[in-house]
């Protein structure tokens, strides 16, 4: 079971970084969207290192939005995604499965990347290290919300906008929570503790409930 | 492998407000080929993706004797219209990711070197011809080694040669005791033990 699990993530990971470059496309637009805010707020740098981990947290969060539409979308025009129903393994742990390989794929670039491009933003030491831990936490929710909206949208020939349309309203509270955990670093007082411990709990929730929800949605996809 | 036996009673099918078929029967063991025929549109792959549990029928019940643990989809293997095979991928990543997935354990070469394509492992499907990837399809049902073969049109897009070649294979599985269930225009390059014919009402 869990060899034919590590087969499905293993298999959605390769074919993102194999097919149209998903990890370098997103992190290239990541890179984009945030170097082109310091041009549009201007180069006051309190200002950039106040507001910093915001603009990291929604550039991943946009950055993590693209390719989840070809997530199960090819399965279904190949034929693979009959097949994933009639492994015997439960859909609810293949949807986790795929979940994880494309956060592998996607997700964890843009954490990896994150220090770095918080430079860009005059980010302290301290808040890029708590920035990368929200998001280290953080994007596994933003990819497993994104998964559902990918489940939902898998029978629409074209669901890309659609998929963040569904999405993003979801991940609004990961937003919350991500960015003042890591601002509470920079501005403070409040502590780092809280809101970073529900960020953690968001994600943990967003696997059941992706799970789930996935698994019914592909099953009521099925013709 | 276990005498398997698959029965269907009185199976119907509806596709929107439309019946697609009623009152569908069939008993098959250990061995039996059955072909479904009729013209476009009477459900030969509904029956077959009904049989394989991707869909609902409206109405009528299937049994599989014995019943395994986790339900009827572990004992079939479906081959459908499209052929499940990733493009970016080589034929032995494709092959192999779907045997560590279903847990077959046949031999990717040996399956490969049977259906004509020896040697060609390492291509990746991408560059295969529609024939060539219907050939891979084919070797999956070798490497993963499940009892019930579920063949929508099988000889789809296959030459004379592949197309003896699946008459083989599936005299060589039902001779290990497999089930075969096909959907077919032309005649199989077996002969069946019995044929349904579907549509006829509907016409």
């Amino acid at each position: 079971m869990i060899a034919a699990l590590a087969a499905v993530a293993g298999q959605t990971a390769r074919l993102q970084l194999r097919t149209g470059g998903g990890a370098l496309v997103g992190l290239i637009f990541f890179l984009t969207v945030v170097t082109i805010i310091p041009f549009g707020v201007g180069p006051d740098l309190n200002l950039l290192s106040r507001i910093g981990p915001a603009i990291l947290w929604i550039g991943a969060l946009l950055a993590t939005l693209l390719g989840l539409d070809r997530l199960f979308q090819d399965d279904r025009s190949d034929g693979s995604l009959d097949l994933l129903h009639l492994s015997g393994h439960p859909l609810e742990l293949i949807v986790l499965a795929k979940a994880a390989g494309h956060w592998l794929a996607t997700g964890l670039p843009l954490v990896v990347a994150a220090p770095f491009l918080g430079l860009l933003l005059a980010i302290e030491p301290v808040a890029l290290g708590a920035v990368t831990l929200t998001l280290l936490a953080g994007t596994p929710a933003l990819t497993l919300v994104g998964t559902v909206g990918a489940a939902l949208t898998t029978a629409l020939g074209r669901g890309g906008l659609l998929i963040a349309v569904l999405v993003l309203p979801f991940a609004i509270p990961v937003l919350i929570f991500g960015v003042s955990a890591a601002s509470s670093v920079i501005v403070g007082p409040a502590p780092f503790l809280p809101p970073f411990l529900i960020l953690v709990a968001l994600s943990l929730v967003s696997a059941v409930v992706a799970a789930v929800a996935g698994a019914a949605a592909l099953r009521s996809g099925l013709d | 492998m276990a005498a398997l036996r698959l029965t269907a009673e009185a199976l119907a099918a509806r596709r929107g407000d439309r019946t697609v078929f009623e009152d569908v029967s069939f008993s098959i063991g250990p061995g039996d080929v059955l072909a479904v025929t009729g013209p476009n549109g009477a459900g030969k792959s509904t029956l077959l993706r009904i049989v394989a549990g991707l869909l609902a029928p409206a109405r009528g019940s299937i049994v599989l004797d014995p019943a395994p643990d986790a339900g009827r989809g572990v004992a079939v293997h479906y081959l459908g219209h499209l052929e499940a095979l990733k493009p970016a991928f080589t034929i032995a990543e494709n092959l192999a990711f779907w045997r560590r997935l279903y847990g077959g354990a046949g031999d990717l070469d040996e399956a490969l070197e049977d259906v004509g394509l020896g040697g060609l492992a390492h291509l990746p499907v991408g560059r295969l011809s529609a024939g060539q990837k219907r050939r891979v399809a084919i070797a999956r049902l070798l490497v993963i080694d499940r009892p019930i073969w579920l063949l929508d049109e099988p000889t789809t897009a296959l030459d004379a040669a592949a197309e003896a070649t699946l008459g083989r294979l599936i005299e060589r599985h039902r001779t290990c005791g497999g089930l075969v269930l096909a959907a077919i225009h032309r005649p199989l390059p077996v002969d069946p033990t019995a044929t349904i014919v579907l549509g006829k009402a509907a016409a």
